[in-house]
């Protein structure tokens, strides 16, 4: 048998299976780690196995497994992969053996439940990127809240924890639960929840007559996904929830799930809708960058100032993709894949101080770089690839981005870039300041008195992966775009022929001049 | 078996549980009080699966006319009395330990559960409202004193005492709606009835019969507005008993008000579904709001039985062929995780009830981890996360109502299960907090007996399973649905054979 068609579960459910092994085996010496450890790097792994047969040169989706699980709501088991969501699917396995690493010495107690939510954490949101059957993927989709939020619940920092779950779990869940209606709605509409099918329907304008109800199920998708994102204003639950996770779980917390549920869902499902809707994304994304940079430029704790980064890089994606512009598109998702792994290195990377100084207020330390040579070197690589430095891969996608969004056809725009373009200025900023308050200057007092190493081994194996991709990864760009431009070109492609049949039909003027 | 009289056949669920529920009672007296009790609770929960395996029978025997067609056996009929004796199973099994050293009356609390769980079961098999007022009277009386069962402490009494009194003002309305549907159609048979309405002169107070006949069952289960003795029942009565009169009793009157609306007042359901809607969106935002402000743990399952009785109702405002299965799936899903919850409580509170709020919960996952994981596991499914029973139950149920074109209920219904999340996460969050000081002192250290761990996972896994296979659950139900609705198009046939439209034998099984 070949193991292409069932390649995608045993991905998704391998970490399940660890999970389950997890609570059966005891939770003294190491050994839930060692476990945590051995699951996470086979799961890797395995998802290395989609790039190495991967057939860059189709279009559509592979390692395909459809069969049909329910049959009343016609519910299908439909899971597949394309250029869109392979990255991602290898960037959250990477993540997880990292994120296990990190916590090997941080999480000191109840480490059954820690790595026992941690991998079902994994399952969901390694699900929510190979489901192409819309229950399914809503299933998963809830499924990421409930582990996430103990996660914070339990293992949150301060005593404001319990609140910051529940925040983080109520902002998610309330749109997701009108999500489900606007999926259901799909389903009374068209009798499919299988994306493929729908797709096929939107291009074709078959969903709906009802303009007005599509609005609203577009709105309602589009939010849903917006929150998880998330995409100022709706970021109220970010800093919290950031401040207080675990290092581990922070890795995680914001930015894929989210985008990439647009870019499958909404632009695949609704083209016309979110193409109406894209001036108004474009400009909360360049809003966003801005906002989250100043923000982050005057905040002393260095995870608040983290969160607000996270925010506007996110943004940066929001206003790539919605541009619809192929490198608009392509710049967006290569975003996407730099936002995991920079803002992953960031957040591990202050963890690490964290674990030695029990601390996150910048005003605490200074002068580090002494004691710490190699800290210091990774936290400046990290800093010159968030800040988007050429060579790195914060450049490659920033890039595009910024150039896609110059050529885009969207009416009044070039404002909204030439802001947001500010915000590359901003986050050089506060992250450079950053960097010269923790490690540079006269060596604090507090830091004086604490006797602390620098990384050891187990934080280089940590560190090490994602600092090797931040260079791989701009100088080589061309190996991660070949799959993602595939995709890219799909949706724009997609987009623009529902545009331009709509215009047509409209008989005004073609695609671009439409307002 | 067929060669049985259908008098015989027809009611033997009720038959099995009535003879064991006598024989405990006969028992009781004769056993030594300590070492007895637990044989009699066995007793009791072997005499109720073999009602459930009675009525699993009655599914292959097609529909069974019995006592001059005052009963109708059917699959609809059968899927209730099957959930009712799981439900009662589960409650037993989890109550042989709860009366350690309390056990004076142990043997009239088995043989009430039972003779409670007979007239359950005969509401769910009866088209003639009288004999639904005589299952509903059965199983009322029994649930009061089962709410009293504490005598020592005064919120039992309290509890029982407030129970009665409202309680039986709710059947006085009930029966006070069969007296103007007598008036109205001239029949008490619910088909008769169908058929009266067609002719009836006085329509007004067919409805008014109708409403009536709601406001009864509407107390049954808790809706909104005539909830307000849940919270006060729920915190004074042991939790194995609410664990019992939160699904069974509920499940019992939802399958009368599904016979009652559409196959005995189909005609108006353009009328009555507006009511249901009103109920539905009320007990759900009253049950979710009044929740958020509880502190005390049964309390606040007590509201969220509200709101869950409000998610159900949604189903009635639905097409038939979608809204009765959607219903039936619902009321077991909902069965499973309610009672399965309140298996967790009586383990972990105990007789006394030394954890009352839910700050009183935490560390529990530290204490107890296995408790805590499956107390977690039935949250989530009340919440309605995916992978458990509780997250179809919610699919079906709107997805019914959206197909019939309510898609602002589905809206309002959808936020409430947001707002639901935060009470229950709230206790979710407690169960995982390490606590301050030695406030978890209070959560009992001894092992969870062998007899409540079956229940236990038989309630989880019955969550379970309608979470990732519901189809079958799903086809029963839809079985059952559709057994009805053929039956009331053939009694249709029956007395005016001039528009008869129905293929015999239409079934899915």
């Amino acid at each position: 048998m070949n193991i292409d068609h069932s390649i995608l579960t045993i991905i998704t459910f391998v970490p399940l299976a660890g999970a389950i092994l997890l609570a059966f085996l005891p939770d003294r010496d190491k050994i839930q780690q060692w476990a945590a450890l051995a699951v996470t790097l086979v799961t890797f792994l395995l998802t290395l196995h989609l790039p190495f047969h991967y057939d860059y040169a189709a279009k559509g989706f592979q390692f395909e497994q459809n069969f049909g699980w329910i049959s009343s709501p016609a519910i299908r088991y439909h899971m597949g992969v394309d250029g869109l969501s392979m990255w991602l699917v290898v960037l959250t396995g990477l993540l997880a053996p990292l994120g296990v690493l990190i916590s090997w010495r941080a999480i000191d107690s109840r480490r059954r439940l820690f790595y026992s939510l941690f991998l079902l954490q994994q399952v969901a949101m390694l699900g929510i990127f190979v489901s192409l059957d819309l229950f399914l993927y809503y299933a998963f989709w809830e499924l990421s809240l409930v582990p996430m939020a103990l996660l914070i619940a339990t293992f949150g920092r301060t005593e404001n924890r319990r609140r910051a779950a529940i925040k983080f779990f109520l902002y998610a869940f309330i749109p997701s639960a009108i999500l489900l209606v606007a999926i259901v709605w799909l389903y009374v509409k068209t009798g499919s929840f299988d994306l493929p099918v729908l797709a096929q329907l939107a291009a074709t304008h078959g969903i709906s007559s009802n303009s007005a109800a599509l609005w609203l199920a577009s709105i309602a998708f589009l939010v849903a996904f917006a929150v998880k994102v998330p995409i100022f204003p709706l970021h109220g639950w970010l800093c919290d929830a950031v401040s207080e996770a675990p290092t581990a779980a922070v890795m995680v917390l914001a930015g894929k799930l989210g985008l990439y549920s647009i870019l499958r869902f909404s632009f695949a499902i609704f083209p016309a809708e979110s193409h109406r809707i894209a001036p108004l994304m474009i400009s909360l994304g360049a809003i966003g960058i801005v906002y989250g940079a100043l923000i982050a430029l005057v905040q002393n704790d260095l995870k608040r100032l983290a969160a607000f980064g996270t925010l506007g890089h996110v943004s940066v994606v929001v206003l790539g993709i919605f541009t619809f512009t192929i490198a608009g598109l392509d710049g967006g998702i290569f975003q996407i894949l730099n936002e995991g792994l920079g803002g992953g290195a960031l957040f591990m990377l202050l963890g690490l101080l964290y674990e030695r100084y029990q601390t996150y207020d910048m005003r605490d330390y200074g002068g580090l770089a002494q004691k710490f040579p190699w800290m210091v070197t990774m936290f400046v690589l990290t800093t010159l690839s968030v800040v988007g430095l050429p060579m790195l891969n914060g450049f490659v996608g920033e890039f595009l981005v910024f150039s896609g969004s110059m050529q885009s056809t969207i009416a009044h725009h070039v404002g909204w870039t030439v802001l947001a373009t500010t915000g590359v200025i901003l986050t050089a900023s506060y992250m450079l300041w950053m960097v010269q308050r923790v490690f540079y200057g006269e060596l604090n007092r507090r830091t004086a008195s604490v006797a602390a190493f620098d990384l050891d081994a187990r934080e280089h194996a940590a560190l090490w992966p994602l600092v090797a991709l931040f260079l791989l990864m701009g100088i080589a760009s061309p190996y991660w775009t070949r799959a993602i431009d595939t995709a890219g070109a799909q949706i724009a492609d997609t987009v623009h022929q529902v545009i331009t049949v709509n215009s047509e039909a409209a008989a005004q003027t073609p695609k671009g001049g439409q307002r | 078996m067929s060669g049985l009289s259908p008098n015989i056949l027809g009611l033997l669920p009720e038959y099995i549980l009535t003879l064991t529920g006598i024989l405990i009672m006969l028992a009781t007296p004769l056993l030594p009080p300590a070492s007895g009790r637990k044989l009699l609770g066995w007793i009791a929960i072997a005499g109720t699966a073999a009602a459930g395996i009675a009525s699993y029978f009655q599914i292959q025997l097609g529909t069974i006319h019995a006592f001059f067609n005052t009963i109708q056996v059917d699959a609809f009929s059968a899927f209730f009395h099957i959930l009712i004796a799981a439900v009662v199973v589960v409650t037993l099994l989890s109550s042989l330990d709860y009366f350690e050293g309390n056990d004076t009356h142990a043997g009239e609390y088995y043989a009430l559960v039972l003779f409670g769980a007979t007239g359950m079961m005969l509401m769910t098999c009866s088209v003639e409202l009288l004999m639904v007022f005589i299952g509903l009277e059965i199983s009322s009386i029994s649930t009061y004193i089962m709410a009293g069962f504490r005598k020592g402490q005064a919120t039992g009494t309290e509890s029982s005492i407030k129970y009665f009194l409202l309680g039986s003002f709710a059947t006085a309305f009930f029966l006070y709606g069969i007296a103007l549907a007598f008036g109205a159609t001239g029949s008490t048979s619910i088909y008769a009835i169908a058929q009266g309405l067609t002719t009836t002169a006085t329509p007004t107070m067919a409805f008014l019969a109708l409403a009536m006949i709601i406001i009864g069952l509407g107390f049954k289960v808790s809706a909104a507005p005539f909830h307000v003795w849940t919270p006060d029942v729920y915190q004074g009565a042991p939790a194995p008993v609410v664990g019992l009169m939160s699904t069974a009793p509920k499940a019992a009157a939802f399958a009368v008000l599904l016979r009652i609306t559409f196959t005995g007042f189909p005609t108006y359901q353009h009328r009555w579904s507006i009511l249901l809607w009103i109920l539905a969106a009320l007990s759900m935002t009253i049950g979710n709001l009044g929740a958020l402000l509880q502190r005390d743990v049964k309390r606040m399952l007590a509201y969220s039985s509200i709101a869950h009785a409000g998610y159900l109702l949604v189903a009635f405002t639905a097409f038939p062929q979608d809204g009765i299965a959607a219903a039936c799936f619902y009321t077991a899903a909902y069965a499973a995780m309610n009672v399965g919850a309140f298996a967790v409580i009586t383990q972990v509170a105990g007789y006394d009830e030394n954890l009352r709020t839910i700050d009183d919960y935490t560390g529990l996952a530290l204490k107890r981890p296995g408790l805590a994981a499956i107390l977690t596991f039935f949250l989530l499914s009340l919440i309605g996360i995916p992978f458990t029973g509780g997250f179809f139950g919610k699919f079906y149920v709107f997805t019914a109502a959206i197909t019939s074109g309510h898609v602002w209920l589905a809206v309002i219904g959808l936020l409430n299960s947001g707002v639901a999340c935060f009470y229950y996460l709230r206790l979710l969050s407690a169960v995982y907090t390490r606590p301050a000081t030695d406030s978890d002192r209070l959560i009992p250290r001894r092992p969870v007996s062998i007899p409540a761990a079956i229940g236990l996972a038989l309630a989880a896994f019955s969550t379970l399973f309608l979470g990732i296979v519901p189809d079958a659950a799903l086809r029963l139900a839809e079985y059952a649905s559709s057994t009805t609705r053929i039956e009331q198009a053939r009694q249709q046939c029956a007395s005016q054979p001039a528009n008869c439209h129905v293929e015999p034998g239409a079934d899915i099984h």
